[in-house]
């Protein structure tokens, strides 16, 4: 069973507000009583578009998923609708697809609040003029599956999604495609390529998917975490929205840990939560007879960050200066009893293995580099290998040379990794072996 | 060929095919539900056989290539026949961390397969999978629809009734 956190205040978490340990998951009923589908309610039909998505712009909303792009500005890049030149369907999807090695914070939102999502979705649809919407939800989350179907099934019986939502204009009808498989549907033009029922190959942009997304068509595709927040900040305003961050970024973040720490779990916390907080607070500090050698801040393609570094803020900037992303916010921490190659050599298995194929650094580079790290973590490394591994990280690690972010992505955790555990490294190859016993193989 | 076997790579069923059209409904083209077709079938036969690609193939208005294209590039459509239940074994890197990997040697060796292998009763296929989102309850698993976590010796030993040691 999963053990969410106490959600506290209802206006200072906005996100778990419905959402407590041993609390039942929140069907439509439970969310109407606690003030759900207000914000629907009071904007479809009455406001204009343009005023909700001025709204979302000021509230300087970024996206949850990992690059943090601001909302607002990413839906402004979507066309006016044009009935007469540009007939056909708008569409709106929701990028549930959650496989960020080390993140479980999507999963936890759609199991326990599904219309919160569904309102998000509804209310950027109309934001958008939007009227198809698709849940791209990973296979394995059979969970939140069963509950979204429930509840967009609530949602169509009461007129909130459907044709002429809650008496106006408005249509939206919204569908679950449950995926297949691999990592690289993430990419929002791989998703897109993939709901069409192609192989998940991103997409060279421009054209960006705003204009020309899904079936030629615009289309927007936001994170389930991004879209959850809409509600709230359409229901309370813009300028409360940024007073919930401590610091220049607005809102709050579902943060976790995972790892040896005493209380591994996921939080809504203030955007700007110190990452210290996070790990010695929420997540009890390391189990006993640990310390903590490393982190990586948000997910498998962030850069490795270090103990000098825990008195940072959680937010993109700050941490984007000290040379890693916040991406997802959930941290994977490595403990000093666990190999640091071998966790590196997990990392780039996995990114060799998810790679799509199209491009050949990516698809060639990644194994070699696997190869590497599994030779060294084997004791059958040479110095050499380092220059190797480094040279990697700036040919396959460069924007431009790959044809997504994939790569890139992966040459993170190592071009961290050879900075901050190069010691390590340069062990395993003098000694000829692994002096690493826990964690791991 | 057993019936069992029979059924499981004939054409495809009424059944099937008007689960396929209802999701081809709200797509603006046929080939668009492919990835929506293969798991159909492959929710009523666990696998998608040749001859039932082909169908699928045809009924999407398809070329048996492109579709198998489509059918291999995703994991979780299998195009041989894999066991009762598929156990997902998640091997990244929280699950690595708290020790997933040597939870998995013990299942191979008490399912007696490796990756990839279905066990010779036929109940089992063991897969590794990308993180499955459970990462403050590693290591995690799925066996069917089910999720496991916190995954120890002891409850490995529970679930597959085997001491191997």
């Amino acid at each position: 069973m999963w053990t969410p956190y106490l959600g506290g205040q209802m206006t200072d978490l906005p996100l778990t507000r419905n959402i407590a340990r041993g609390k039942a998951p929140t069907d439509l009923t439970a969310y109407e009583a606690n003030g759900g589908y207000s914000a629907a309610r009071k904007s479809i039909g009455q406001s204009a578009p343009e005023e909700l998505l001025e709204v979302i712009k000021d509230a300087n909303l970024r996206g949850r998923g990992g690059a943090g792009f601001p909302t607002g500005m990413k839906w402004s890049f979507v066309p006016k609708p044009d009935i007469q030149n540009s007939p056909g369907h708008r569409y709106l999807v929701a990028n549930a697809d959650e496989m960020e090695p080390g993140t479980f914070k999507d999963r936890l939102l759609m199991e326990f609040d599904p219309h919160q999502l569904i309102e998000g979705m509804l209310l950027s649809a109309y934001t958008l003029s939007a009227d198809v919407g698709y849940i791209f939800i990973r296979d394995e989350y059979h969970v939140a599956i069963k509950r979204l179907k429930d509840a967009i099934g609530e949602a169509e019986n009461k007129n909130l999604l459907g044709d002429r939502i809650l008496g106006s204009e408005f249509n939206f009808h919204l569908h679950v495609h449950i995926s297949a498989g691999r990592y690289i549907c993430g990419e929002e033009t791989a998703l897109l390529n993939s709901l069409e029922g192609k192989r998940a190959i991103p997409r060279a942009k421009p054209p960006f998917p705003q204009v020309s997304g899904l079936w030629g068509r615009p289309t927007i595709v936001n994170n389930v975490e991004t879209l959850c927040n809409i509600p709230h900040i359409i229901d309370n305003g813009a300028d409360w929205f940024r007073s919930l961050g401590l610091g220049s970024d607005g809102g709050t973040k579902l943060f976790g840990a995972s790892g040896r720490v005493k209380n591994p779990g996921c939080w809504e916390l203030p955007m700007g939560t110190t990452i210290r907080e996070i790990l010695e607070e929420h997540a009890g500090g390391m189990k006993d007879g640990y310390r903590l050698k490393g982190f990586l801040p948000g997910g498998a393609s962030t850069d490795f960050l270090v103990e000098e570094h825990l008195d940072l803020p959680m937010e993109y900037e700050s941490i984007m200066k000290a040379g890693s992303r916040m991406g997802t916010g959930t941290m994977i921490i490595l403990d000093d009893r666990t190999c640091p190659v071998g966790m590196i050599a997990n990392l780039e298995k996995f990114f060799a293995r998810e790679s799509c194929g199209f491009c050949t650094p990516c698809r060639e580079g990644l194994p070699w580099v696997q190869q590497i790290l599994d030779s060294i973590e084997a004791g059958e490394g040479k110095l050499s290998d380092i220059d190797i591994l480094e040279s990697q990280t700036r040919f396959i690690g460069a924007i431009g040379n790959t044809h997504c972010a994939h790569a890139p992505g992966a040459m993170e955790p190592l071009a961290s990794g050879l900075k901050y555990f190069r010691d390590d490294f340069v062990r395993h190859i003098e000694n000829k072996q692994c002096q690493y016993t826990s964690g791991g193989a | 060929m057993n019936e069992l076997t029979n059924k499981l790579i004939s054409a495809l069923s009424e059944a099937e095919i008007g689960e396929i059209e209802a999701e081809i409904r709200h797509l603006p083209d046929r080939r668009s539900a492919a990835i929506d077709a293969l798991k159909i079938v492959q929710n009523h036969r666990r696998w998608v056989s040749d001859a039932s690609l082909a169908s699928i193939a045809h009924l999407l208005d398809m070329s048996t290539a492109e579709l198998d294209g489509v059918a291999t590039f995703y994991t979780l459509i299998y195009r041989k026949p894999v066991g009762e239940k598929v156990i997902l074994f998640c091997d990244s890197v929280s699950c690595w961390i708290m020790g997933g990997d040597k939870i998995c040697d013990r299942i191979k060796s008490q399912l007696k397969i490796a990756y990839g292998e279905t066990t010779a009763d036929g109940k089992y296929t063991l897969l590794p999978v990308t993180c499955l989102g459970d990462c403050d309850h590693a290591p995690a698993m799925m066996i069917g629809d089910d999720l496991h976590h916190d995954l120890t010796n002891e409850n490995v030993d529970t679930l597959f009734g085997g001491t191997n040691d």
